[in-house]
This record gives C-alpha cells, sequence and structure tokens, in this order.
C-alpha cells in the first residue's frame, strides 16, 4: 500500500511507533519517499540511511535523551545515501497542520512561530484575525497519501483501539487517503472503555497483528520502552558501514519483525 | 559541607528557581531533572507537564524520552499532541516554561536547528521540537545549559525559539503572549536579564567558580552585576534526592537491549 514517490506519515509520538511496519518498508526497497513525521526517531534514521526518502516533513530529529540521529545528519550534511530536502517546522504548527489534514481543511491556524526564523524556511504564513486583528500563523494542511500507526488493539472487524501517550495518531489518520494499522492483538472483543481513542474500522485500510511491533519504542500495557536500545543505536549509525551491516543483518537479511527481534537476541548471546 | 560536581550545583540551582504550585512545561534532559527535583523537594504542587501530553506527571525515574511511560502512566491527564499545545500552552495555562538549548545569545535567544548555513550546515541539530511556542506563550521562561565559549555565543546562526530578541523592549513590541526569560541557568552561575537592557547579566556565581572563569566562557563581553551574589551550595537534602533520582534512573534505563 506504500508507493514509490508517496507522501507518508508514520506516527506516534515516543510511544506506539511502528518499527515493524517501517522496517517493511524498507525490506520492499520503497525510494523518493517524502517522509512525514514529528519526531522521527531511529525508524525514520534507519530509512533515510537505507535510502528510501528524498523529503523529510518534522519538527524535531533527534534520538531523545541520547544525541543526533546521525543518519538524519550525514543525509543533510553530506547528502548520503541521498539528498534530503527539509521542511521543518515546530510541534504545534505540525500538531495544527495534521488537525487540519483531518477536518479537510486547507490550513491550520495557532498562535505560533512567533519570534522563530522558522518561517524563513518552511511555508508557514502569517494571517490577521478578522476579529480581533491578531497575528496568527497559517500552516498548509498534512494530507499524507499513507498513515501508518502502531496501536494495541483491533476487533475483527478491524476497529482499533489505542491508549496511553496518543499523540497526532488519530488526526494523522484522518488526514490521509489511505492507513495502514499494525496492533499488538486482535481481539474478539475491543471492550473499549467510553470516550476512548477509538478508529472505527471504515476510516481503517488494513490492520496487521504484529506482536512488538513498535519495539523499541513502547506499548502500554504490553511492554516498556527500550531505552537501553535507544542508547545502542548511537554507535550503530554513528558511521555508514556499522550501520549498513546492522540493517543488512537485521532488517534486510531477515523476512519479518519476528525474525528482525530472534536475529537481534541472537546477536546479543553471541556478543 | 558536602563534595558536588558542578553539574549538580547547576541542577540544584535550576530547581530552586520553581516555585511550589507553578504549572511547568518541562523539556527533556537538564531540565526535566531540575523539575522532579524540585517537585521531589521544596515544589511538591508543582504541576509538570510534558509536551507528549502528559499533565500533572510524577514520574519516580527521570525519563530518556519526553513520553516515556513513565509519565503517562504517573500523570494526572494524559490528552493528545494538538490539544497539550492548542488548549494548554496556546490557552495561556503555563506558568514556566522550562528549556535546555543547544546555543544561546546574550539576549537569551535559542538555537537547536543549525550551526552554520541552513541549507549547507556545518552541523544539523534536533529542531525545534514545541519550543518556540513554550518559549513565547509561557508566562515566564527558565533556561539551563552548560556554560562554554561553543553555547554562549555572539551571534545566533539560527534563531529557534525567542527570548529577548534585540534587546530592550523588542520582545515587548512584537506582543508575545509571555514575558520570556527570566533566568539562565549555567554549571557555573545564573544569569538574569538587565531590567532596560534585556541583555544576560551574571548575577550569581556557584561557590568554587572566579568571575573570570564565567568571563571566558562566554562568548560575548559578559556583563556583571555590581552585587554579584555566591549561589547557596547544595544542601544534603538536595543533594541526596537528586543523586537518588538519578540512580534509580540509570538502573532504570540499563539492561539488555
Amino acid at each position: 500500500m506504500v508507493r514509490d514517490g508517496d507522501v507518508v506519515a508514520l506516527e506516534g509520538f515516543t510511544h506506539l511507533i511502528p518499527f515493524a511496519a517501517g522496517h517493511e518498508i524498507i525490506r520492499q526497497g520503497r525510494r523518493d519517499l517524502t517522509l512525514i513525521r514529528m519526531t522521527p526517531d531511529l525508524i525514520y534514521d534507519q530509512l533515510i540511511g537505507s535510502g528510501c526518502a528524498s523529503k523529510l516533513i518534522f519538527s524535531w530529529g533527534g534520538n531523545p535523551g541520547v544525541g543526533s540521529l546521525h543518519r538524519l545528519r550525514d543525509a543533510v550534511e553530506q547528502g548520503w545515501p541521498a539528498p534530503l530536502a527539509l521542511e521543518e517546522n515546530a510541534h504545534a504548527g505540525m500538531a495544527a497542520a495534521y488537525a487540519a489534514g483531518a477536518a479537510h481543511l486547507p490550513f491550520g491556524l495557532l498562535r505560533g512561530y512567533l519570534g522563530t526564523d522558522l518561517p524563513k524556511y518552511n511555508r508557514v504564513k502569517f494571517i490577521e484575525c478578522p476579529f480581533t486583528g491578531e497575528r496568527l500563523a497559517a500552516v498548509p494542511a498534512i494530507r499524507p497519501d499513507v498513515t501508518v500507526i502502531h496501536a494495541q488493539k483491533a476487533d475483527r472487524k478491524g476497529n482499533v483501539l489505542m491508549w496511553g501517550v496518543v499523540g497526532v495518531q488519530k488526526e494523522a489518520v484522518l488526514a490521509a487517503k489511505r492507513v495502514i494499522v499494525t496492533v499488538e492483538e486482535i481481539v474478539d472483543q475491543l471492550d473499549a472503555p467510553p470516550n476512548a481513542v477509538v478508529l472505527p474500522s471504515w476510516v481503517v485500510g488494513a490492520v496487521s497483528e504484529v506482536k512488538g511491533g513498535a519495539f523499541p519504542s513502547y506499548a502500554q500495557g504490553y511492554y516498556p520502552r527500550n531505552n537501553a536500545f535507544y542508547k545502542q543505536w548511537d554507535p550503530i549509525a554513528r558511521e555508514r558501514e556499522t550501520f549498513q551491516a546492522w540493517m543488512q543483518r537485521h532488517v534486510l537479511g531477515t523476512r519479518d519483525f519476528d525474525e528482525f527481534k530472534s536475529s537481534l537476541e541472537q546477536a546479543v548471546t553471541h556478543a | 559541607m558536602p563534595e558536588y560536581t558542578a553539574d549538580e550545583m547547576m541542577t540544584i540551582a535550576a530547581a530552586r528557581m520553581i516555585r511550589n504550585g507553578a504549572s511547568c512545561f518541562v523539556g527533556i534532559g537538564l531540565p526535566s531533572a531540575a523539575a522532579n527535583l524540585a517537585r521531589l523537594t521544596h515544589a511538591p504542587d508543582t504541576i509538570l507537564i510534558y509536551e507528549s501530553g502528559c499533565i500533572g506527571t510524577k514520574p519516580t525515574v527521570l525519563p530518556l524520552s519526553i513520553g516515556d511511560g513513565e509519565l503517562s502512566e504517573t500523570a494526572d491527564a494524559v490528552v493528545s499532541i494538538p490539544e497539550i499545545f492548542a488548549y494548554w500552552l496556546q490557552g495561556g495555562r503555563i506558568d514556566l516554561g522550562f528549556l535546555g538549548a543547544a546555543q544561546i545569545d546574550r539576549f537569551a535567544n535559542i538555537n537547536t536547528t543549525v550551526i552554520g548555513d541552513y541549507y549547507k550546515p556545518s552541523v544539523r541539530l534536533p529542531g525545534a521540537g514545541g519550543a518556540p511556542e513554550i518559549a513565547a506563550s509561557s508566562k515566564e521562561v527558565l533556561i539551563t545549559l552548560r556554560q562554554n565559549k561553543r553555547a554562549f555565543i555572539e551571534k545566533l546562526d539560527f534563531v529557534t525559539s525567542g527570548g529577548h530578541f534585540t534587546g530592550g523592549d523588542s520582545r515587548a513590541k512584537m506582543n508575545l503572549p509571555g514575558k520570556g526569560p527570566t533566568a539562565v541557568i549555567t554549571d557555573l552561575g545564573i544569569m538574569t536579564p538587565d531590567e532596560t537592557t534585556k541583555e544576560l547579566t551574571l548575577t550569581s556565581l556557584h561557590p568554587g567558580v572566579t568571575v573570570e572563569k564565567a568571563i571566558e566562557s562566554t562568548g560575548w563581553a559578559l556583563k556583571v552585576a555590581p552585587k554579584l551574589v555566591t549561589t547557596e551550595a547544595p544542601t544534603e537534602t538536595e543533594l541526596r534526592v537528586l543523586r537518588d533520582l538519578n540512580e534509580r534512573t540509570a538502573r532504570a534505563h540499563a539492561g539488555q537491549a
């Protein structure tokens, strides 16, 4: 469901990051993608370092609490493995752009981008409030071709339930033309509490069960964030050679996420 | 008097600036450590808010990321990202924004975007995250970072988050909702903006640090307050609580990947 040249959003704000789906995009060798994500995180480091992307729309691109995303930096600073165009935002602007996308409005509105140099380099414009005259920022809506998310549960009809840090996933799903969801488990009864974040099956294109599919991020109620892996990623991604060897061994050389995780466990055992 | 490191002094000095009961929008790293230390010492009713949507969170260990499960599981409420920025920050409900930075200038403007030309950067930094709106909309802003000439620089290549801009009344003229940075806390001392010029002025030195050291660690001609004071050394309680917190955190973040 992801094609070369698509505008693709893989969302999940530190929680429920769709790593398994991202790996599959890398295995399929997709190219020329415009990748959207507020916090690119390790999965976009892997996609960018694997040459899948030609453009990145984002608002904070680091390895949280650890440091740089070295593959992202190499693409921006050295054009390796391919040049990467950036469209850079602040979180508040991206959140408003997704919300506008979900509402199928042309732009989002916020009291933001005041006193920052960012509007010199992105598509933010300032408009005057017709009622008060206040100067406000307008951000073009985000409308991905495909949004990919990971959630805790789906039922057999394809209704999707998520909880905890829910980020911007609901907006990203409703803004997209096509939607792919991976879940920790498919259950007979969703048992969603009233007002829970439920994405009804008719706005979801495909659901796939991938246990642990958000590793090394986390799925609340299932497994914690693997902070040790986030720290280990730093030396792996620092050099092109160690990155490529790791990707070859654990992602390109495996058929699916279960094999990926077994290969990681083997690497630890033999270390 | 107990022994302590410069980083411990910085975190403790920053924590002391947090008023009990304040709603505090916290950045990851040094600000998060200081805000949690405040909550565990003199400011138990401080409301900690993280941009992942966690409101009133009470983590027992410091989060590595801004959205660790530890934050959402101990929060009073967890809201979506559009909501945290639109209703809570933009809505004017934040007393104190607490930021880190890669670089800062004499008017407390912050760069976390690029060093060098934007399109051909020598160093590509992570970017803005929530900081521009935290800096604009919080009623007051604290900044904490280590002090050296690479961080405290004469002219920023990129203003990611606005402080007092070109000084004087330049911020007031921009009609930003909040009053901007009120203190910068480093491992050497504390700087506060001059009332009129808004230029950062060294007002407090940590014990054992010389004025010369502070001046030579700053990339502009640092102004020093005539009534320079010495920061009160960390108390045994502050040090114990901070070290316990750091130890719990290290244990929690170790383990096998």
